[in-house]
């Protein structure tokens, strides 16, 4: 980690140390947010700015901070990002904030943010740890991107509120699937995402905890 | 670990400094942006009552919005009375700047319902309601009344607007609710919304309420098609709960006592 270089912390986190495929961190958000591409978006940008201005405030004061007050400290400098996140939302994309709701919020407990900061901006200079924050982002954005283009496309026949294929309701062909719109959708979507990812990349395979032993039949009398 | 960072005044100074910088961050923020913040919000309520009455243009910029809303007059009704009150009546100066919904949770300004008559699931009604009524040539023509309820998980906040006979219905639409996409979320369907024009709220004593959310669609030879609209497929609960909220707030404890003042000319 100490020697790592700008461009292997910008983009590791892409694919290679996806926070969401690999490391499985923010889950939450990627259920509640991904029914749209223009609320998906707009998070993203929202969690890779916060992580990425986390980290560097973290990382600016990191000699200072005490070790027995750290994660408060780190709590302190994440939740008045996102305060100001969400005052810049609801000023400037009044009708995304609406729809992001309590999300906005949310990112204050959104693991990736939190994990950053602890587990990069607290061993690593400012610059390096900001490109952490965005490459981390970055890797959060692309998977919740993939979900929201299949949640959005099948469930309700759009992308970008643009219509691709005209619903049943308004007088289509296309009979939307609801269930991409409720939450458990993404589990299934993210599951796929990392069972392909872990085709495509297969070190990061996780070994088996166990090993079943074969099967052995013991005559009991 | 470097001794002299673990001291305990140490700690204390490095969380004042921390906390002192960070309020002056947010609250900046926060006071920057307040001005930006108000304007949309007033514009967003104001699409949902232009919405409602069905005058709201696709594509109206922020200044057309205004300029079609300030044809509006703001009014407070008193609910129990049916008579417009002054703005001094429930503390404020200008009209648009009372929250009915706040007031619902303030007992002084507020009845509670008794769990038999609370159809629309709202347990404490406001005494105090902010209308909208558009009149042409000293005639009013349209009337714009908050209505709100629950649905199954959530309380639908919408609009409702009325002709001039304070029977036909011209719009209803719901601003802010939470209920199952594709499902009862359709309730923001346009097609759906649609339905509701022209339908008559009251029968033909004009006394009750007689709004019905039915399955099957309705069609030119249903009876009593007036009253009826078709019930959002797949959302029996949701559907249920706009019936109810509709004709509660058409009801006797919601707006019947001022439409039928209306309808004789009386406020």
């Amino acid at each position: 980690m100490a020697d790592a270089t700008a461009k292997q912390v910008l983009f590791e986190p892409i694919f290679s140390n996806n926070p969401i495929a690999l490391q499985i961190l923010g889950i939450c958000s990627a259920l509640a947010v991904t029914t749209s591409m223009n609320v998906t978006l707009v998070m993203c940008a929202a969690v890779t700015a916060v992580t990425a201005f986390s980290n560097l405030a973290v990382s600016l004061v990191r000699a200072q901070i005490p070790g027995s007050i750290r994660i408060i400290v780190q709590m302190t400098i994440i939740a008045s990002l996102v305060i100001v996140v969400d005052q810049l939302l609801k000023a400037y994309a009044y009708e995304i904030s609406k729809q992001l709701s309590v999300f906005v919020g949310l990112i204050i407990t959104n693991c990736i943010v939190m994990g950053r900061a602890e587990g990069f901006a607290m061993k690593n200079g400012p610059w390096l740890s900001f490109l952490d924050g965005i490459g981390n982002g970055l890797g959060y954005s692309v998977l919740l991107i993939f979900v929201a283009f299949f949640r959005e496309l099948l469930g309700s026949g759009s992308l970008f509120g643009i219509t691709i294929m005209p619903v049943v309701n308004e007088g289509g062909w296309y009979i939307p699937n609801g269930l991409l719109l409720l939450p458990p959708s993404a589990f299934f979507i993210i599951g796929l995402a990392i069972w392909g990812l872990r085709a495509w990349k297969p070190d990061q395979v996780e070994e088996e905890d166990y090993k079943m032993s074969r099967h052995t039949f013991k005559e009991a009398f | 670990m470097a001794k002299p960072k673990e001291t305990v005044p140490r700690t204390l100074m490095v969380a004042l400094v921390l906390s002192i910088a960070f309020s002056v961050v947010v609250s900046t923020a926060a006071v920057l942006l307040r001005p930006a913040q108000v304007k949309n919000q007033n514009l967003d309520i104001r699409t949902n009552i232009l919405a409602a009455a069905g005058m709201l243009e696709p594509g109206a910029s922020p200044e057309e919005i205004e300029k079609t809303f300030l044809r509006f007059d703001v009014r407070l009704l008193d609910l129990d009375s049916g008579e417009y009150v002054g703005p001094e009546t429930v503390g404020v100066e200008d009209p648009m700047r009372y929250d009915m919904y706040k007031a619902a949770s303030d007992p002084s300004m507020s009845t509670a319902i008794p769990s038999s008559e609370d159809k629309a699931g709202i347990k404490r009604r406001p005494n105090v309601a902010k209308i909208f009524t558009l009149s042409e040539n000293g005639e009013l023509v349209r009337v714009v009344l908050p209505i709100h309820g629950y649905g199954l998980w959530s309380t639908l906040y919408g609009f409702v607007s009325l002709e001039g006979d304070a029977n036909t219905i011209e719009g209803l639409g719901f601003y802010d609710h939470a209920e199952t996409p594709g499902l009862g979320g359709e309730v923001d369907n346009p097609r759906w919304k649609s339905q509701w024009v022209g339908k008559e709220v009251y029968g033909d004593e004009l006394d009750q309420p007689q709004i019905r959310l039915v399955k099957g669609g309705v069609s030119s030879d249903t009876a009593g098609k007036e009253h009826k609209v078709d019930a959002l497929s797949g959302a029996t609960l949701t559907s249920r709960g706009v019936e109810q909220l509709v004709n509660y707030w058409m009801g006797d404890r919601g707006y019947k006592t001022y439409l039928k003042k209306l309808r004789k000319g009386e406020v």
